[in-house]
């Protein structure tokens, strides 16, 4: 096979070339360009000075949205687990026909435009939305009262564009569990309780965990949920990073934000890998 | 089960609650895109096409439509294409740096989508490239990229190595391998892969806002900046469009997918 050294290379080219051209490259700009300066009337000038950092850290207001973002993705963290772990194990023991129906119900959400389930929560939770307008018909309230625009209903939309991914990962790795294993419990004697509480649980650990890390990175990474259904208090890093880039055009401080963030993520990527193995997170994604 | 009938109880009531969690905003959506009225969200006052026929008679939104369409669709075909031949590189082929290359190649799921929207906007405007629709399509790549991969590369360990090089012996060349043996075994596969590419393009919003331009809008870019007003009964009409397309195409071609694995050996 010596003389088929090359076809592997020759295979990849395409797409090694895409990725490097269009994303390792990229990402080293952001990060030489967070050091440039900006000058007043807008030009970028090359330079290497830590200024765009030592904005970023100069007062509590840049670091306290850095901290809420934080705070955020650990509270979407904990609710997908809380709201995705029961229904991941009711697929995994459902013995209904129905069962692929079931599941790619739950998929379904996954298909639909982020926008659109985003902003439907204007639907439901507006002045004139659906729990207003119940709440006024069966004579609770009177006049309807606001719930948009602050960090619950950044929550619900955050929830709403994550549970189907800590379902995937958590039934995937229940799938994986044999099921002689939990028989073999029960013959010794456990209950069901016990049974799940020994054997199920514990070995489902894995798909738990992989999701929380794929929760935790997509919700630092995204500002559409505290842009849409947000106050003015309620924004994350990625704003921040949108703000700036769009917005103001500064690119020189827009940068450093970004390498902020990824440096954020990279070090949780790299704590996640070096102590659970990173290869859970893409089976979720191979197994449909 | 019916031991601990109580608690399974619970848990499909619980179940079902998510499920209602999941789909009540999508349901919204529908149901208000039929409501005439023109302020405010409910009470449903009949049910008319009204929103709808202003849609059709939009020419931004068809153009918006059209930008999707035409992106999803060469997207899928580019991302699926080069993702075969990596699949086929990774799991046919050993050759040194396989792990390191096989996890950079899917590092763009790991990477905030803000960065790669970010990023990939700084780089072109290093390069002095004004935004275009090639830069759209080549950041869609980048994004659906690793899911083709990752779908091609499951289903390709799967297919056994005998085949390819039994075809072999039998004189086939490389080529025809692939087109004979290998590629009717990875249909259901590449298809997958396809499918989901056009999906995240077509829904896709975070990295694209970056990357838009007026000129170049999609259809979720377009519901972005009618949103700066206020929710009204034609973006749900819109949004209801995008559910229905979104949703009918997957389903579509899980149902053609089963009918073309009867053909499998």
């Amino acid at each position: 096979m010596k003389s088929e050294k090359w076809k592997p290379w020759a295979l990849l080219a395409p797409s090694l070339s895409a990725v490097v051209l269009l994303l390792v490259i990229p990402v080293c700009f952001v990060i030489v360009y967070s050091f440039w300066l900006r000058a007043p009337s807008g030009a970028d000038i090359p330079a290497f000075q830590l200024g765009n950092y030592a904005k970023f850290f100069e007062d509590f207001f840049y670091p306290g949205i850095l901290i809420r973002t934080i705070r955020i993705a650990f509270e979407t963290v904990i609710l997908c687990v809380v709201m995705g772990y029961i229904p991941a194990y009711f697929f995994y023991r459902s013995e209904s026909r129905y069962k692929q129906i079931f599941l790619l119900l739950i998929m379904l959400p996954f298909w639909v435009s982020f926008i659109i389930r985003t902003m439907s929560w204007i639907n439901i939770m507006g002045d004139s939305g659906l729990i207003n307008h119940v709440l006024i018909k069966i004579g609770l309230i009177e006049t309807p009262f606001s719930m948009l625009y602050n960090e619950f209903t950044v929550l619900m939309g955050l929830l709403m564009y994550l549970l189907p991914f800590m379902v995937l990962n958590i039934y995937v790795s229940l799938e994986g569990i044999d099921k002689s294993l939990l028989e073999a419990a029960r013959c010794m004697g456990c209950t069901e309780w016990q049974a799940f509480r020994e054997v199920t649980l514990p070995l489902s650990l894995p798909g738990v965990s992989a999701g929380c890390l794929l929760v935790f990175v997509l919700t630092a990474g995204t500002y559409l949920p505290p842009m849409i259904l947000g106050g003015p208090g309620n924004d994350m890093i990625a704003n921040l990073i949108f703000k700036r880039v769009i917005g103001t055009l500064d690119w020189p401080f827009g940068s450093a934000i970004s390498v902020i963030l990824l440096s954020l993520l990279f070090v949780i990527v790299w704590t996640y890998n070096r102590y659970l193995g990173i290869n859970q997170i893409f089976k979720s994604f191979q197994g449909n | 089960m019916k031991s601990f009938s109580l608690g399974w109880h619970l848990i499909r009531i619980y179940t079902f609650l998510i499920y209602v969690f999941m789909f009540a905003p999508i349901v919204v959506v529908i149901v208000l895109a039929f409501n005439p009225k023109q302020f405010g969200i409910f009470p449903m006052e009949g049910v008319s096409l009204r929103w709808f026929i202003k849609l059709a008679q939009n020419e931004s939104i068809i153009d918006a439509f059209q930008n999707s369409l035409i992106l999803g669709s060469l997207t899928a075909v580019v991302s699926t294409a080069i993702g075969i031949l990596a699949a086929m590189a990774f799991i046919r082929f050993d050759f040194p740096g396989k792990n390191t290359l096989n996890t950079l190649l899917l590092a763009p799921i790991m990477i905030p989508e803000v960065v790669l929207g970010v990023s990939l906007l700084l780089f072109l405007r290093w390069l002095q490239q004004p935004k275009s629709f090639a830069l759209l399509l080549i950041g869609h790549v980048v994004l659906t990229l690793p899911y083709v991969l990752l779908i091609v590369q499951a289903r390709l360990v799967g297919i056994k190595k005998e085949y390819e090089e039994a075809a072999k012996t039998l004189g086939a060349n490389a080529f025809q391998t692939f087109r004979d043996v290998t590629f009717p075994l990875l249909l259901p596969a590449i298809m997958a892969g396809a499918l989901f590419s056009f999906t995240i393009s077509f829904d896709d919003i975070t990295a694209t806002l970056f990357w838009a331009t007026a000129q170049n809008q999609t259809v979720p870019v377009k519901i972005f900046s009618m949103l700066r007003n206020s929710i009204s009964p034609e973006i749900n009409a819109l949004g209801a469009v995008m559910i229905v397309l979104t949703i009918a195409t997957p389903l579509l071609a899980g149902y053609l997918s089963r009918k073309f694995s009867k053909f499998k050996p």
